[in-house]
């Protein structure tokens, strides 16, 4: 009985998912007998088995239901308070069914009584009121027509009522047939059983017995004619058998089995030059292959079935949520890998509920817009280059751009300047952030802020990528990409430490062979190897080494930087490049999982058997970004001294990375720049043999990051806008790339002038700008009046924890004629000013980031120049990354001169030649 | 499938026969359930798992199938010369397994009433994975439980 239980299961799980969507549909077109039809056939069916295998809750409430859906058939207008009285119905049954499936077979305690009284009631309530009405019985009349079958409005009647005293005939009849059935049962007579019992349960309405009987086949029969499409559904689904996955599974293996040996054969036979069976091998060959293609497809499926359960979610939402909302499905044939289809289920319906509850407007909102009152979620699937994309879009209000703007902000994903910069795009990807939420007010569908960061983890982690368009009053479109399958994969083989490894293809971007003189080449930075390929400068890690099968200090080839091979690889934005010591060939791969205690393993994603028999592993792209990006860090980080102490309470920065010259990422923290302007190359005039540009009706000296960058004759260039005071200069590059938010760790070592130094970004060797250089540049004359001698210039202590904020405030602070000594942390500071009392003011920074223990802050620091140095007229200004008016006012009491933000360069050296004056009139 | 089978032989001890397989790790001579084993194969062509326990030898393909290959004396803290040359197959929740070992013996019909309890003073690496002590009359036969072998896998001493 235990097969036949799970098959049942299984079988009526699935017929009620199509229940669902069907009902769905009648509600939307009451008249559609075919839909009516198909309907109470399924319902009928699941009430038959039930019946059969003696589950008599379930019995029961098909019956009840089947009983309305006649009433239904026999001509009473489709209501949709009665399609959603059977919607709630067939939930119950899957509620029943469930818990059959956890009690292994048992049916659960309780009692329908409640929804089979109102289902009873509602088919009793049909009799009255149909009759006065006169469209219903012009329907039945039109249908009866149609389908051939007399007198539909008198039996109704008749059938109404005896038929609630069905569940008990259907359950008394049965255990008539189950005895003998227990034991064994053929599927033949199980379906001639069901067939029968539907011509079973009638005989209390005698009366109508001839009419009713027949209905589901004799009337499907007769309409054979015109309801083609009904007919032909059927035709398919006789057409397909069901087939444990566990087979499938096995067949694939042989098949694969056979790849082999058939390659096996095929290399022998290149060996030999008997030709007698090389014709036969060559048609082994052939059918081996379609074979292997036949039984690869047995795993796809169309992406419909994910789509299922979608259109009873959107119209219970609907109703819910007051709104009319149409779901169209395009591509639903889509084929793709069951593994992933099962995995795309959960992000879909999410998304879908989204767009039905935030996405779409109310009938009214969308009536004031001019749009019709029913909203269209459309969902859509194609193949796209061995990719999989669904598309989910709805017509409504679009993503609220000022709103997901405000919400970064306050969730501190970005800062004002930040949000200010960026483009639409990458303000609605804020949305795949963590806890992140737009709704006005919590649902119970959504607006709870967990969502669509899960959405884009579930998706991310079968390898697929999710984005979002939307337009203001237009709608939004969610745009997913997943790879077809999961099973069988294009993976470079390579070889490394004597063994071969596969390295999956979508995330290689190139192979580059490094040899002495060629274009590319291996260097290092702090220690750490990089490629410097084209513009860029890529981690490298050693896949042998990676591995652990080759100890990481022995020097790989790559390393000494001659005669390397790098596969170039990227893993979300990150790239890099993994030395491996050959490059066999490119093959499409079996993936097979490793067995449990394997799939822990670092660096290993599965396995695969290659041709030869040998199975091989599969490396975990993943894992190597991870080891690239941490060695990127110690690249940035190895021995950059006090630069690499100062990253402990760092904060993140905004910075422009641009382009200037051929070589490398330069970068401008994004907090500098006032615009970025382009620049037409004719607009560029000279005065005093200096480039200037008119800029907002003035003339502004424009000068080139550096002598590489391209001066363009016509066209257009970026140019980055900077301002100080009165002073606006123009910084002419060749490309700007992004915006990023990182945390700096800055090697302050630098030969050029422009540059304050190196940093990784996004595991790329950047160098950072230096603005204060560009400013002096532009503004030379300006400086040297300003400049007082050396020996006038007044001595400040700078003091920051951060060595980027040190080394842009530094210059900054020397070009106008402060002799500057800097210390990153108070109790340097305290140390410095207990020894050496010439300094005329103290620069601190306070409030940015957490300090250490034990180490003193800024505020602390005041406070003990105050006190204990008990210098009272020492001008100590605070720097401050936020200004927020708790901070200030602590500032004040820890005894501050004056508060000044860390990128208000202007008000900084106002300040300071405020509270410093006094003492340079002492000094003259 | 095997634990069921140990399961229900636990469960009545007296009078209960056992069909073993025997095997010889670095020596000495271990049985193991004749239900547990699917067939003995002699390994060739074992990949190495990068960064994997060290127990675990590697993986090989058998007809199709991942075997997951289990270093039998790396498990025991056995050391024997020369390399293992045998594997026992064995399959668990849906997983291929092979031990290797040195060596195959006959299969033994075993009273379980005959089995003694593990000596005080076994090795704790062994008695891991020992589930009792046969005394025949040559040597002594100690019964082997796969299913906490391939539990112990990864969790060495």
């Amino acid at each position: 009985m235990d097969d036949l239980l799970r098959e049942f299961l299984t079988e009526t799980s699935e017929s009620l998912d199509v229940v669902d969507v069907e009902l769905v549909k009648l509600e939307t077109d009451p008249n559609n007998r075919d839909i009516l039809n198909s309907v109470f056939r399924l319902v009928h069916t699941i009430k038959g088995t039930c019946g059969f295998i003696g589950l008599v809750r379930l019995a029961g409430l098909a019956h009840a239901a089947e009983t309305l859906m006649d009433e239904f058939r026999n001509g009473r207008p489709v209501q949709p308070h009665a399609v959603g009285l059977i919607l709630r119905t067939i939930d119950r049954i899957k509620e029943i069914l469930s818990a059959i499936e956890r009690n292994d077979g048992a049916e659960p305690e309780g009692s329908d009584a409640d929804l089979v009284a109102l289902l009873e009631a509602e088919a009793a309530r049909g009799e009255a009121p149909a009759a006065p009405v006169p469209s219903p019985a012009a329907a039945p009349a039109e249908s009866a027509g149609k389908s051939g079958r007399g007198k539909p409005a008198g039996p109704k009647a008749v059938a109404a009522k005896p038929e609630p005293a069905m569940p008990a005939a259907v359950v008394e009849a049965v255990p008539g047939v189950a005895p003998e059935a227990d034991a064994e049962v053929s599927l033949d007579e199980l379906e001639r059983l069901f067939r029968e019992t539907p011509v079973e349960t009638p005989p209390p309405a005698a009366a109508k017995a001839p009419a009713a009987p027949p209905a589901p086949a004799a009337a499907s029969a007769a309409r054979r004619g015109e309801a083609a499409p009904a007919t032909e559904a059927g035709g398919v689904a006789a057409q397909t058998i069901r087939v444990n996955v566990t087979t499938l599974e096995k067949l694939m293996n042989m098949v694969s089995e056979l790849v082999l040996t058939r390659n096996q054969l095929m290399e022998i036979s290149r060996r030999t030059e008997d030709s007698e069976y090389k014709v036969s091998l060559q048609r082994l060959s052939n059918v081996t292959g379609e074979l292997q293609d036949i039984v690869m497809r047995t795993r796809m499926q169309p992406i419909g079935n994910a789509w299922q359960k979608l259109p009873r979610i959107v119209r219970d939402l609907a109703q819910e949520l007051g709104k009319h909302i149409e779901l169209e499905q395009h591509g639903a044939e889509t084929e793709l890998d069951r593994q992933l289809l099962d995995q795309i289920k959960d992000p879909l319906t999410h998304m879908v509920r989204n767009s039905a509850d935030h996405g779409l407007e109310t009938p009214g909102a969308r009536r004031l817009a001019g749009k019709s009152e029913r909203g269209v979620i459309r969902l859509s699937a194609y193949h796209e280059g061995g990719h999989v994309i669904i598309e989910v879009a709805d017509d409504g209000r679009g993503l609220d751009l000022a709103r997901i703007r405000a919400k970064a902000i306050e969730n501190g994903l970005c800062t004002e300047a930040d949000a200010a910069r960026m483009s639409e795009g990458q303000l609605y990807r804020f949305i795949f952030h963590a806890g992140f939420s737009t709704a006005a007010a919590v649902t119970s569908v959504s607006g709870r802020g967990v969502g669509m960061d899960v959405v884009r983890c579930n998706i991310e982690a079968i390898g697929g990528t999710v984005d979002v368009r939307s337009k203001a009053g237009q709608g939004t479109t969610f745009v997913i990409k997943i790879p077809l399958t999961l099973a069988i994969v294009p993976a470079l083989i390579v070889q490394a430490a004597g063994e071969r490894f596969a390295l999956p293809q979508s995330v290689v971007l190139e192979l580059v062979h490094v040899r002495p003189g060629s274009e590319h080449s291996v260097r290092r930075v702090n220690g750490r190897p990089v490629l410097c390929l084209r513009k860029q400068l890529l981690p490298i890690v050693e896949l042998g080494a990676a591995l652990s099968l080759r100890p990481a200090d022995v020097a790989a080839p790559a390393e000494a930087g001659e005669n390397a091979l790098i596969a170039v690889m990227q893993v979300g934005s990150l790239q890099f490049g993994v030395v491996v010591d050959s490059v066999s060939h490119t093959e499409e791969i079996v993936v097979k999982p490793l067995a449990a205690m394997l799939r822990h393993v670092a660096m290993v994603s599965g396995s695969t058997i290659l041709g030869d028999g040998r199975v091989i592993m599969i490396v975990d792209p993943n894992s190597l970004a991870q080891l690239a990006a941490a060695d990127a860090e110690k690249a940035g980080a190895g021995d950059g001294g006090q630069a690499s102490q100062a990253s402990r309470g760092e904060e993140k920065t905004s910075l422009l990375l641009l382009r200037a010259g051929p070589q490398g990422l330069k970068a401008v923290p994004l907090a500098l720049v006032t615009r970025l302007e382009e620049l037409p190359a004719e607009d560029v005039e000279e005065l005093d043999g200096r480039p200037v540009v008119q800029y907002r009706g003035a003339l502004i000296p424009i000068v080139y990051a550096n002598e590489r960058v391209t001066r363009r004759d016509s066209g257009r260039q970026p140019l980055l806008i900077f301002s100080d005071g009165p002073r606006t200069m123009g910084l002419v590059v060749d490309e700007i790339v992004d915006i990023v938010e990182t945390e700096l760790q800055l090697q302050l070592a630098s030969g050029a002038s422009e540059i304050v130094g190196g940093a990784i970004i996004n595991g790329v060797a950047t160098e950072i700008l230096d603005v204060g250089h560009f400013m002096s540049d532009a503004f030379g004359n300006w400086f040297e009046v300003s400049n007082p001698n050396e020996a006038e210039r007044r001595r400040l202590l700078l003091v920051d924890d951060n060595a980027f904020y040190r080394s842009m405030i530094e210059p900054l602070l020397k070009g106008n004629g402060y002799a500057v000594t800097s210390c990153r942390s108070g109790g340097e500071a305290l140390e410095l000013l207990g020894r050496d009392e010439a300094f005329a003011a103290v620069v601190s920074s306070v409030g940015s980031g957490e300090t250490p223990p034990g180490e003193i802050d800024g505020f602390g620091l005041a406070e003990a120049i105050r006190g204990e140095l008990g210098r009272r007229d020492l001008p100590i200004i605070a720097l401050a990354s936020v200004s927020e008016p708790e901070l200030i006012a602590r500032g004040r009491t820890a005894g501050f001169t004056d508060y000044v933000s860390k990128f208000d360069r202007t008000g900084l050296i106002a300040a300071l030649n405020e509270f410093t004056r006094h003492d340079r009139q002492e000094a003259a | 499938m095997t634990t069921h089978a140990t399961h229900a032989a636990h469960g009545e001890a007296g009078g209960h026969v056992r069909q073993l397989v025997t095997v010889r790790i670095g020596g000495q001579l271990f049985g193991l359930s004749i239900d547990a084993v699917n067939e003995v194969f002699s390994p060739e062509g074992v990949t190495r798992v990068p960064l994997a326990a060290p127990e675990i030898d590697g993986v090989l393909n058998l007809r199709g199938r991942i075997v997951t290959m289990i270093d039998m004396r790396e498990m025991l803290k056995l050391r024997s010369e020369q390399p293992a040359v045998m594997a026992v197959g064995i399959e668990s929740v849906g997983d291929a397994f092979g031990l290797m070992i040195d060596d195959v013996g006959d299969v033994l019909i075993l009273d379980d009433a005959e089995r003694d309890p593990n000596p005080s003073n076994l090795d704790p690496h062994w008695a891991r994975f020992v589930d009792g002590v046969y005394r025949l009359p040559s040597e002594l036969l100690l019964l082997l439980d796969v299913e906490r072998v391939l539990a112990g896998v990864g969790h060495g001493a």
